[in-house]
């Protein structure tokens, strides 16, 4: 296999990672309001990823690490012509960020509730804003002959995006309360448990209208087979979250979302962001990449190390295994 | 004003706020590791108070790091996406190891850490504090490289095809000699502001809350502490005299510019003070200390020492015309505050240890001040630091392939930049309030009750309150 194919799919790799993780993350932070009723249910929520947000959030990290290693034209365009989304996305996390580590700083209502908002709005504003830029990326965007974006934050406003933007958001929401129906005892993985299926109807239309919407735009082979799979294990989920089987459900609903950004990137190659004028302005995994040299070090960093990471990052979750409840908030 | 301008402050001020938080990220992870291991080496619960009381001073601190760090990454592609285009095929790849190799170790046994009190055996805990501050520092060695080929760019071409730099030698960016020394000098800078918090805090309680039952630990914290910045203030001068000598070699403007040295001279004085004309071509007064800077330049008290005047000239024929001259009065302060900023607090910390000699308990409100003023000087020395070194690159962002003008994004424009950065700067001077009040908070309460609590026995496993919890 080409070594930019390579690239390509551990690019894709690494924003599924992101997206599975930190997925279940945005989805905690926006049910905070909804599934936590007083201040030691919403620490039970918190503190269900309260050990993993961190190291969820190095996968964007990492994967924009990669994309500027892998395919500079890729990275430079990408963020220089999604400028304002972007912006608001590193707002957010900030914001986000600092709340968990800061909330439980002071006793005051006050100072909590505004950084329950900060989480809240920290987490619904990126879990839209990224659909809306995948399915941008998957459309294509003005590039000029020299590959600079030419639109404005109008032409990333497009229905099909916003349709992106609001599947993501509903898909994180119920992979979040799936993963608190696994995390939480008592009433919370109750109130999680119920919650996971009204969301994941949602969810399933919205995803499946979007999957299709996205085929029609570009497909492949792969692609559909990928497509077809996260709507399956959507639906696979949702069942298994009706019978409140917890683990079954959190699968099926990782493994959507994992299928549905494999779908993106299946239908996107060998493209990495098509333009919207003329084909020759289209960047792809050839023309972004960086040289051979380059390519060939980084892969062997890559095979070394990733298997390490995904090594300790597994065993996180697994000393982590435990569920928690109300009981388990100390009092201060 | 044009986006360049306002790319360019937000590259400053977002770097330097960074950069207030880093360097106590690297230096505590480290110190809190040495005290969590003579906790467990010791058994002395004081080690232990200690370890809990600058944990969380640390935790505290770090999440600010780590949201701001991502901004960093961002940053090149959202304001300098040329600059990302010429340079991605050498610069991203130490960006992306530093991802993949030190933040996931540093943020994934963080979490073990703050979480793992009760999860852990005791040596598997200690041994996750260890692994955060290994990826910490670690982080730091892949940044710096990638900011030392900026300085000084080495293992690459130019494609004569598409004008772009291109990896040749990933091992020689690797050790870069501006990397081999910067990464020292930077740990060493660290470790000033992070032994100086840690005397602070500690000399704060000694003073003003006599009674404690912990005096002990506190006095304890006090001497570490000291002796953490007396040892790093020595690798600051020592790591710092080298890297002159570098900078003389590969970039011999910006050592021009650190002094003000506007006519080549051999043997060069060291300027104490120079005041130049209004418009920074000549010097009006100068108080100066004979051959001291041909020997800090160049090791030899007789050496050459190059003056701006004839860089620039050397450089407007080598480059064309142009100016080539960083800010004079801008390198030329920043590198002295750097140096005097970083020093005062050796010299603090050298004050506090004799005032704690044989056993005594200091009790002088001017020590206090001046102990309460230590952690503040070597974050401005850093700032100062990385201001001189950014600035005294100017006008080049890679030094002789690529001028800083043409590295910034073409597709953004001055109200997108505006925004961005009114937006960072109003976020940023927030949560620095807010952090500074939680640190002062949790500083003045001092170090926590480490007293095991008997587990009752009618309650089992699952109702037990988690031993962290957010």
């Amino acid at each position: 296999m080409e070594l930019t194919t390579i690239w390509f799919l551990l690019v894709a790799v690494l924003f599924t990672g992101y997206f599975i993780l930190e997925g279940f993350d945005f989805g905690v932070g926006m049910l905070l309001p909804v599934l936590g009723r007083d201040d030691r249910e919403r620490r039970v929520l918190i503190n269900t990823i309260g050990p993993v947000w961190d190291g969820n959030e190095v996968w964007l990290i990492t994967a924009g690490g990669a994309m500027f290693a892998a395919f500079p034209e890729w990275y430079a365009t990408l963020f220089s012509g999604f400028y304002l989304p972007l912006l608001l996305i590193l707002l957010a996390l900030i914001a986000r960020g600092v709340a968990f580590e800061y909330r439980h700083k002071r006793p005051e209502a006050s100072w909590k509730r505004r950084w329950d908002t900060a989480i809240v709005v920290g987490s619904v504003l990126p879990a839209i804003l990224w659909g809306v830029a995948f399915a941008n990326i998957l459309r294509g965007v003005p590039l000029d002959a020299e590959h600079e974006y030419v639109g404005g934050l109008v032409d990333l406003l497009n229905p099909y995006a916003l349709l992106g933007g609001v599947t993501t958001l509903v898909l994180f929401a119920t992979h979040g309360a799936v993963f608190l129906a696994l995390k939480t005892t008592g009433d919370i993985r109750e109130r999680a448990g119920a919650l996971a299926v009204r969301l994941g109807v949602v969810a399933a239309v919205l995803a499946v209208g979007f999957l299709a919407w996205t085929l029609s735009i570009r497909s492949s082979a792969a692609a559909v087979v990928l497509a077809v799979g996260a709507a399956l294990a959507l639906l696979g989920g949702l069942a298994a979250a009706r019978v409140r089987r917890e683990g079954w459900a959190f699968t099926g609903t990782a493994v959507a979302i994992g299928l549905t950004v494999a779908t993106l990137f299946a239908a996107l190659f060998p493209n990495v962001l098509p333009s919207t004028l003329d084909a020759a302005g289209s960047l792809t995994a050839t023309n972004a990449a960086s040289t051979p040299y380059t390519l060939k070090i980084m892969t062997w960093v890559a095979v070394i190390f990733t298997p390490v990471v995904l090594a300790y990052q597994a065993w996180t979750y697994w000393v982590f295994r435990k569920r928690i409840g109300v009981a388990n908030i100390p009092q201060h | 004003m044009d986006a360049l301008d306002v790319a360019r402050w937000q590259f400053g001020v977002t770097t330097v706020y960074h950069f207030l938080f880093v360097p106590l990220t690297i230096g505590l992870s480290v110190l809190v590791a040495i005290l969590q291991t003579m906790w467990h080496r010791t058994g002395n619960e004081r080690y232990l108070k200690l370890t809990k009381f600058y944990g969380k001073l640390f935790l505290i601190n770090f999440a600010m790091g780590v949201v701001t760090g991502i901004v960093q990454e961002f940053q090149f592609g959202m304001n300098w996406s040329d600059y990302s285009r010429f340079v991605g095929d050498i610069f991203g790849a130490p960006l992306a190891i530093e991802a993949l190799v030190a933040f996931f170790l540093e943020s994934t046994f963080i979490g073990l850490w703050i979480f793992g009190w009760d999860r852990l055996p005791k040596r598997a805990h200690l041994a996750s504090i260890w692994a955060a501050a290994i990826g910490t520092n670690l982080s730091a060695y892949f940044i710096l490289a990638a900011n030392s080929f900026m300085q000084n760019p080495v293992g690459y071409r130019i494609n004569p095809d598409s004008g772009r730099a291109e990896l040749t030698d990933f091992p020689a960016v690797l050790t870069n000699k501006v990397a081999l020394i910067t990464f020292p000098h930077t740990l060493a800078g660290s470790f000033l502001v992070a032994g100086s918090l840690i005397v602070a805090v500690g000399l704060w309680h000694v003073i003003r809350n006599r009674d404690s039952a912990d005096t002990g630990a506190y006095r304890f914290a006090t001497r570490f502490g000291s002796w953490v910045v007396l040892v790093a203030s020595a690798a600051v001068l020592f790591t710092g005299d080298i890297q002159g000598k570098i900078m003389t070699d590969v970039q011999p403007m910006k050592m021009a510019a650190a002094e003000g040295l506007y006519r080549t001279e051999s043997p060069a004085s060291f300027s104490v003070l120079t005041i130049g004309s209004l418009d920074g071509s000549r010097e009006v007064f100068a108080l100066k200390i004979p051959y001291l800077l041909s020997y800090l330049g160049t090791g030899d008290p007789h050496g050459t020492v190059h003056g701006i005047n004839d860089l620039q000239a050397q450089y407007a024929t080598q480059y064309g015309a142009g100016s080539y001259t960083p800010i004079i009065p801008v390198t030329y302060w920043s590198f002295r505050f750097m140096i005097a900023f970083g020093m005062a607090a050796g010299a603090i910390a050298l004050l506090v240890l004799w005032s704690q000699r044989k056993g005594r308990t200091p009790s002088s409100r001017w020590l206090l001040r001046a102990g309460l003023a230590m952690p503040v000087l070597p974050l401005l020395a850093n700032s100062f630091g990385w201001i001189f070194t950014e600035m005294g690159r100017q006008p080049w962002i890679v030094f002789g392939e690529m001028l800083t003008r043409n590295g910034v994004s073409r597709s953004v424009s001055l109200a997108e930049v505006l925004t961005s950065f009114t937006a960072f700067t109003l976020i940023y001077a927030t949560l620095a309030v807010i952090e500074v009040k939680l640190l002062l908070r949790y500083a003045r309460a001092g170090v926590p009750d480490v007293s095991e609590q008997p587990p009752t026995d009618d309650t089992d496993d699952a109702e037990r309150p988690l031993a962290f919890a957010y």
